[in-house]
């Protein structure tokens, strides 16, 4: 792939609602003042995967400010895709490799985005960017190519899109139709390995009510023991039990969980009648439900590198993490307990209801990308079903 | 957990002399260590034998023993001080075998001594070849194919087997001393020989070659919790086959997706799990197939190494001190991350930025030296420079390195190569290979035929040919400074680069930049890529937005490191950087570091008030100095490197502090020195200045033969010779230097069998102290560094000390000296005393003259600098010390197979050790234990020296005999003891044919060599001697001095009977010798309360 001479690069515009704003490169789609990309502005801290990021249903209505300096050097490819779309608003980078070195890349971060009509803005200073949102807290932005002369323009989108708070991005994320999924974890030189429908009959069945599920998860669904069937967010407890489950799995999503009291009522229904495992917005949901109040972090939890502690056991593992509310565990239904706490700021990472069979964490034990610590999780829920009782603890 | 209380003391194992494969990282960590131990409140001894390390300073452990770090003296000390713990993870392969030795022996047992950090069982599967392959094989883990042999017949059925290339790698051996890659048959034998002899346990194991696979690296660490976590991965430019410290290095790993990453993170931590390094951290390494993605595991570090401090550095979480606090039971979520205050350490750094490592060689000094780069270590230091980009970062690593390269080009390093060459010494390691490569994509060769060449990644390529693309652009005026300053600085060009490329000057180029407002931002290190506060600032410059850490109205000093290691300018001057940081801090000073040597203690986040990683050129300094603002630079003790720097900082306006830059310029330029040396009456050997070839010969002509010719300004007397002839010159002239009008050559008449002296002195302009007289062992003519020397002389009569002294006061006083000064004299066999040079800096000697006399002379010439007056200090002249102290030096000649050892005029050796006793044999005896050289007990010697040196055999033959050893000489020498009477065996030389002394040699026959060569120009038979001795560790003295003192220690019966005594002993035997009042005086606490600074 050529080399694109940074002087020969189009200019953009990174532009936030309180009036400042940053030049620098657009790439991919050429989305202009009039349909600028605009979002949340967030910063990510990973190293590592920045299409997983991208392709992370968690992040519609949001601008990735990537905090590694080098992104895209490694392309894109088929594997690494979270969905089958970037739901990610815009990416924000300080820059944009001119090639792709890997032996799995297929194409260029720039193709790629191109192909889904999003765009990136390059060569700003992404330092202080993140600075600017941890000290300030988040802030709506929008970027488009273009010079000085639409930041006005920029501003006033921004200001528009208002705040996180209050927003649901669920309905946009979630599936459609109820669909199974077949297969299972990666490997490398093997791929994905998909599993047959009579491999998968005699499982025990989970379904996962989708508000935006990342891929990853749903494999190691099947990966620790399971038949997965999706169901969209927005179904009723009856259509859930018709579809006759030995357990519940909420999944992670966009947005305020605030506002997803269509998903919070099914999940209160079945509460003690099936095991229950959520993530992240999962994890809200089932808060929710415990009669928790969720709120709005400063900037939020966006990283590989996240230090959890397990209350019971004080094992600690380093967990992917990738939300912007949290929950306030004072005075919760059910016996529940709160089981895990991150280490950099105290706030809640899990909770357990050992009455109701029912557990869930904040951060992602299914990783993908970031460190693999916490896929133990799985396992824990599979054994939860197959023995009718929460075994291993952790 | 919380802390262990049922252990009270701890002792810990230094890492001895730098060796190339051990530098100052090992003072970084034991330092940090140290302090992280005594801040839980336990008793810290510590044993090193490295004087100019800041770890043994006497404040910091609580009995610190400069005692070699062999079995025989580490038991001595621990029957002495019965420590309940033994941490052997900090002093690197030194103490890791030290500590498996004393396990061996049953010592630990006997004395109770628990290993923690790292136990028996976990050191000996990592550090095994095979017991480690084999652990791998349980977990599952892939390792090159090999097969581990004992004798050559075993490697030839190997090599059957495994097929060329392959790899040697002999167990248990630093550095890959020993190993390498055998290209073919032909190679197999001899290689094979050097390596069972290098490995302590005659072990080699061949490997598969896995050439041209990426290498990459994880840093780990590990809690009694079972808490892992990977604090920094780092992937090397070059691809395997080029020994890690060797390699070009970058972090974060740049070309791996999450999920390969991801694959070598789970299996350095099962690596962890499985050797079983209960706490502490270790360093992974892995080969990954750049096609497929295979993974192959190389090794594992069971300790802090170059690469832990190298993350630290890189990272800023501070890998030894945690490894310190986890061994003693705490768990990494009850340790704060230093950089925050906030978050625990139990986390994985994220960077924001890039980070580049570039090693520094010294094979100029090694003529026979083969320069390809291989499985085993050859360089001497090493420099790193942070970017937010990779170009960024690799400019400034290259511009780091001191050795005037202002961008990826270098003259004199690929000069004249076309694109054939290019191409094939592109595919051949060497420390030029980036320079050839930049080179070669100049010349048009293509990235995608380079990388396949070289296999260095095309992702890295790509970005070094946007750079030189950019100059092709600069130099055809698409791209300007005026339109495009933003980009290019952006991209790391250096300034001089930029005018070189445009033809105008740094200044005109400087102004360009400032006038459209493009000037460096300066960015944090922190540990968090900016999600959380920052506490500690540690900076590095970039072209930017927004900058880090506002500066403070406080009063400032600034002190210019030295810059990456290499042979003349070593650790000696980070520790006086070090010094000057903690006396002004101590004084109230803000101290700004900046240096750019990331194994270095003044690169540590906490010592200094401010951090600033940055080469140390006129642009990066001058950047650092507009933002601070400081009211003094400190340039006297960083070694050459600030000091060239001097005057340019000067012209700027810059406030530096202490000796004047006239001062320095009338002590480095010839001609005004010696003007000045005539005028107050004293001595220099007569000399003259030289342009070209007809100056040199008729100045050699005038001064007479033998004479000493040298480069002006140059340290560690690089490409300095001694000559006799005129031939001789002529061809000096030719090869060694490039002369021109403003870099002429200086000869020197020859002082033959003269003393040579070392003088260090600190003067306030009022009162000059003479902090140390040293006598050297070897003769003038033999570099200084290169040198063993003794404080108190032991052979210089009262008169002539006492002119030496008053010599050097005087220079002081004329050179108008503030703070430290070094002189070096020598004394002429009827007594003559001549000045050889004067440094008006400080010297590599201060460490260990502050060692030996117990006052911190480079905290007193610091204090002295920011205006203190002696007086006020209340500092006063050592008296004559209880004990002797001898410093000695070490040399890598065995890394460098076939190199001759003789000692010259210039500088070789990498590091120095320093042996303490009541006996000036005594303490040459532990000198030369420390520095690797084990004088038997009794044994044979051979002696064959040059006609001159036959007159002083005589003595020492007897004190060995005395002593019990038998002789061995050639013909000459033996008739000339046999006519004295004393019995002694004659032997072949090689040239008589066998049995000779080779022969000999091989079967272990000789365990004493004493060979001073035949003139200059040694020949090849006595060099065969040297050479073989060196490889087979037999200790080999090439001057009569060394062998006379060599004979009087082996008259002590063996290192055994001596006893160990720590530093802290003998400072209260020697402050009781200077009596109540200034007993006080001399201690670093004691100057901090006087310290009254007013900077002029
Ligand atoms: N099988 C191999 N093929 C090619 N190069 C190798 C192989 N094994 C090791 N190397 C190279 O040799 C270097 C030193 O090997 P290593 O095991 O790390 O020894 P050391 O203990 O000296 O670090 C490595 O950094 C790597 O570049
Ligand atoms: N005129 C001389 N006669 C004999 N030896 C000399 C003479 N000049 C220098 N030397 C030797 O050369 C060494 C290096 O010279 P020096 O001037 O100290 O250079 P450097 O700056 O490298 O220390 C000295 O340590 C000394 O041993
Ligand atoms: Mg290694
Ligand atoms: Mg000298």
């Amino acid at each position: 792939m050529a080399v694109n001479s940074s002087k020969a690069k189009q200019q953009a515009v990174l532009a936030f609602a309180d009036g400042s704003f940053l030049l620098g490169h657009g790439f991919g789609s050429h989305l202009t003042r009039d349909n600028p990309a605009v979002g949340e502005v967030v910063f990510n801290t990973s190293l590592y995967g920045y299409q997983e990021i991208l392709t992370d249903p968690s992040y519609a209505g949001q601008l990735m400010t990537f905090t590694a300096p080098h992104i895209g050097n490694v392309g894109c490819n088929e594997e690494d895709n979270e969905s089958d779309s970037v739901h990610t608003e815009g990416l924000i980078c300080r820059e944009l490799s001119p090639i792709v070195s890997n032996f799995r890349g297929t194409e260029s971060l720039e193709q790629y985005l191109v192909a889904r009509n999003k765009m990136g803005i390059s060569g700003v200073d992404t330092r202080f960017i993140t600075t600017m949102l941890r000290d300030k807290g988040a802030q709506m932005g929008a970027i488009a190519f273009g010079d000085a002369g639409i930041v006005d323009t920029l501003v006033d989108r921004a200001r528009a899109a208002g705040s996180m708070e209050g927003k649901d991005y669920v309905k946009a994320v979630a599936c459609k139709e109820s669909y199974s999924w077949n297969s299972g974890a990666w490997d490398l030189g093997q791929g994905y390995q998909t599993f047959t429908e009579e491999r998968l009959s005699s499982r025990p069945h989970v379904v996962a009510i989708d508000c935006g599920i990342k891929r990853n998860i749903l494999r190691l669904l099947v990966q620790a023991g399971f038949r997965v069937s999706v169901m969209p967010a927005g179904v009723t407890a009856e259509q859930i039990t018709q579809a006759r489950p030995d357990a519940l799995f909420l999944s992670n999503g966009p947005g305020d969980p605030a506002t997803l009291d269509y998903v919070v009522k099914p999940v209160s229904e079945l509460l003690g009648r099936f095991p229950i495992f959520g993530i992240c917005l999962g994890h809200q949901i089932l808060g929710r439900v415990l009669g928790g109040k969720t709120y709005k972090l400063k900037f939020g939890h966006r990283g590989g590198n996240h230090p959890v502690m397990h209350l019971p056991t004080g094992k600690i593992d380093i967990t992917v993490q990738n939300h912007g509310f949290a929950v306030h565990a004072d005075k919760l239904s059910h016996g529940a307990i709160v089981s895990h706490i991150n280490l950099n700021d105290q706030t809640v990472e899990g909770l357990e209801v050992p009455s109701a069979r029912a557990f869930s964490v904040q951060y992602h034990p299914e990783s993908s990308p970031g460190p693999h610590d916490a896929i133990h999780l799985f396992t824990k829920f599979y054994e939860m079903v197959v023995t009718g009782h929460d075994r291993v603890s952790a | 957990m919380p802390k262990r209380t049922d252990i009270k003391s701890i002792l810990v194992i230094g890492s001895g002399p730098i060796v190339i494969g051990q530098a100052c990282e090992f003072d970084y960590s034991g330092t940090q260590a140290i302090k992280a131990l005594k801040e839980e409140g336990y008793r810290v001894i510590l044993v090193n034998s490295n004087p100019a390390t800041i770890m043994t300073d006497p404040e910091l452990a609580d009995a610190t023993y400069i005692e070699p770090i062999i079995p025989e003296i580490v038991e001595k000390i621990i029957a002495k001080e019965r420590p309940d713990a033994l941490l052997p993870t900090m002093g690197g392969q030194t103490a890791l075998n030290c500590a498996l030795e004393l396990d061996e022996l049953g010592i630990l047992a006997k004395y109770e001594v628990e290993l923690i950090g790292a136990k028996t069982e976990a050191i000996k599967t990592a550090e095994d070849r095979d017991l480690f392959r084999k652990a791998m094989d349980e977990i599952g883990l892939e390792s090159a194919k090999s097969v581990l042999v004992r004798t050559q017949a075993d490697a030839e059925d190997a090599a059957k087997t495994l097929g060329f290339p392959l790899v040697l790698r002999p167990s248990r051996t630093l550095g890959g001393t020993g190993g390498g890659i055998v290209q073919d048959r032909s190679e197999l034998a001899t290689k094979v020989a050097i390596a069972l002899r290098a490995s302590p346990n005659h072990e080699v194991l061949i490997e598969e070659c896995l050439l041209g696979w990426k290498e990459i690296e994880l840093e780990v660490m590990r809690d009694l919790k079972d808490n892992v976590v990977i604090i920094c991965g780092i992937e090397n430019l070059d691809p395997m086959g080029v020994h890690t410290g060797d390699s070009i290095t970058v972090a974060p790993i740049q070309t791996l997706t999450d999920k390969e990453y991801q694959i070598l993170r789970d299996a350095s931590i099962r690596v962890m799990r499985r050797i079983g390094v209960d706490t502490g951290g270790s360093n992974v390494q892995f080969a990954m197939n750049p096609k497929d993605g295979r993974v192959i595991i190389i090794e594992m570090n069971p300790r802090v190494s170059r690469s832990s401090a190298l993350a630290s550095k890189a990272t800023g979480f501070p890998i030894a001190k945690i490894a310190a606090k986890l061994a003693v039971g705490y768990s990494l979520d009850e340790v704060a991350n230093d950089i925050t205050k906030k978050t625990p350490a139990c986390f994985e750094p994220s960077i924001d930025y890039v980070v580049v490592k570039i090693p520094r060689f010294n094979f100029e000094k090694f003529p026979f030296a083969d320069t390809t780069l291989g499985t085993q270590m050859k360089s001497v230091g090493e420099a790193m420079a942070f970017g937010r980009t990779f170009t960024e970062a690799l400019h400034k690593a290259v511009n780091s390195m001191e050795l005037d390269l202002p961008g990826f080009t270098g003259a004199k390093f690929v000069s004249g190569l076309g694109k054939a060459e290019l191409l094939k010494e592109s595919n051949r390691p060497s420390p030029r290979r980036l320079l050839i490569v930049a080179e070669a994509l100049r010349s048009g060769i293509s990235v995608a035929e380079l990388s396949n060449a070289t296999g260095i990644d095309r992702w890295f390529l790509t970005h070094i040919n946007t750079v030189i693309e950019t100059e092709k652009e600069l130099e055809s005026g698409a791209v300007t400074i005026e339109k495009d300053g933003l980009y290019l600085k952006r991209l790391g060009f250096s300034d001089i680069r930029l005018a070189t490329l445009t033809n105008q000057t740094q200044a005109a180029v400087a102004e360009k930049l400032l006038a459209s407002k493009v000037v460096p931002a300066f960015k944090a290190v922190d540990t968090c890529a900016a999600e959380f506060m920052a506490e500690t600032p540690y900076l590095y410059s970039t072209y930017e937005a927004g900058s880090d850490a506002p500066t403070t109205t406080r009063k400032k000093i600034m002190i210019l490191g030295s810059g990456p290691n290499r042979i003349g300018q070593g650790i000696e001057f980070d520790y006086c950087c070090v010094h000057a940081v903690q006396a002004l801090r101590a004084a109230g000073f803000e101290t700004i570091m900046v240096n750019c040597n990331p194994e270095t203690v003044s690169t540590d986040y906490d010592t200094a008030d401010r951090l600033y990683f940055e080469p140390l050129t006129l642009e990066h300094v001058m950047s650092i100095v507009r933002r601070e603002k400081p009211e003094g630079v400190i340039v006297q003790y960083g070694g050459q490197t600030p000091l060239k720097l001097s005057a340019g900082l000067h012209a700027l306006g810059v406030p530096i502090i202490g000796t004047s830059v006239e001062s320095i310029d009338i002590a480095e330029d010839r001609d005004r020195f010696s003007a000045l040396i005539e005028q107050i009456g004293l001595k220099q050997p007569p000399g003259k200045t030289a342009r070209n070839q007809t100056e040199a010969l008729a100045a050699a002509k005038m001064l007479g033969y033998p004479l000493l010719i040298r480069p002006s300004f140059v340290l560690g007397g690089r490409a300095m010779r001694i000559l006799c002839s005129d031939e001789e010159l002529i061809e000096y002239l030719s090869e060694s230097v490039l002369m021109s009008n403003d870099r002429p050559v200086l000869l020197d008449r020859y002082l033959e069998n003269s003393i040579e002296v070392d003088v260090d002195v600190v003067s306030d302009g009022e009162q000059t102290l003479i902090c140390g007289v040293m006598e050297h062992v070897e003769r003038a003519g033999i570099h200084s560094g290169d040198s063993y020397c003794t404080l108190p002389p032991q052979t210089l009569s009262k008169k002539v000390v006492t002119e030496i002294r008053a010599a050097a006061e005087l220079l002081a006083e004329k050179l108008n000296v503030r703070g430290l000064m070094n002189t070096q004299f020598a004394v002429t066999p009827d007594q003559q005393v001549y000045v050889l040079e004067v440094n008006p800096r400080a010297s590599r000697t201060v460490p260990f003259v502050s060692k030996a006399t117990g006052t911190p002379w480079a905290k007193v010439g610091a204090l002295v600098m920011a205006g203190a007056s002696l007086k006020s200090l209340g500092v006063t002249e050592p008296k004559d010390c209880a004990h002797v102290s001898v410093k000695g030096v070490v040399f890598p000649f065995a890394k460098f197979s076939g190199v001759d050892t003789i000692l010259g005029p210039e500088m070789k050796s990498t590091g120095e050790v320093m042996g303490v006793d009541n006996s000036f044999a005594r303490a040459f005896l532990k000198a030369q234990s420390a520095a690797g050289v084990q004088i038997p007990k009794s044994g044979t010697v051979l002696l064959t020296v040059n006609d001159r040196d036959k007159a002083e055999l005589e003595p020492i033959a007897k004190q060995f005999i005395a002593a019990g050893f038998t002789l061995l000489a050639t013909t000459g020498c033996a008739a000339a003891l046999n006519a004295k009477g004393i019995p002694v065996q004659a032997i072949n030389k090689v040239r008589d044919g066998s049995p000779h002394i080779v022969d000999y040699l091989g079967e272990g026959k000789i365990d004493i060599v004493i060979n001073t060569p035949e003139g200059v120009g040694a020949s090849m038979d006595s060099r065969s001697i040297r050479v073989v001795a060196t490889e087979l560790k037999v200790p080999l003295y090439t001057t009569m001095a060394a062998a006379a003192a060599a004979a009087k220690a082996a008259t002590l019966g063996g290192i055994g009977k001596l006893e160990v005594k720590s530093i802290q002993e003998h400072l209260q035997q020697q402050l009781a010798n200077l009596g109540p009042r200034s007993a006080t005086s001399q201690s670093s606490a004691f100057l901090a309360g006087n310290a009254k600074c007013h900077i002029a």
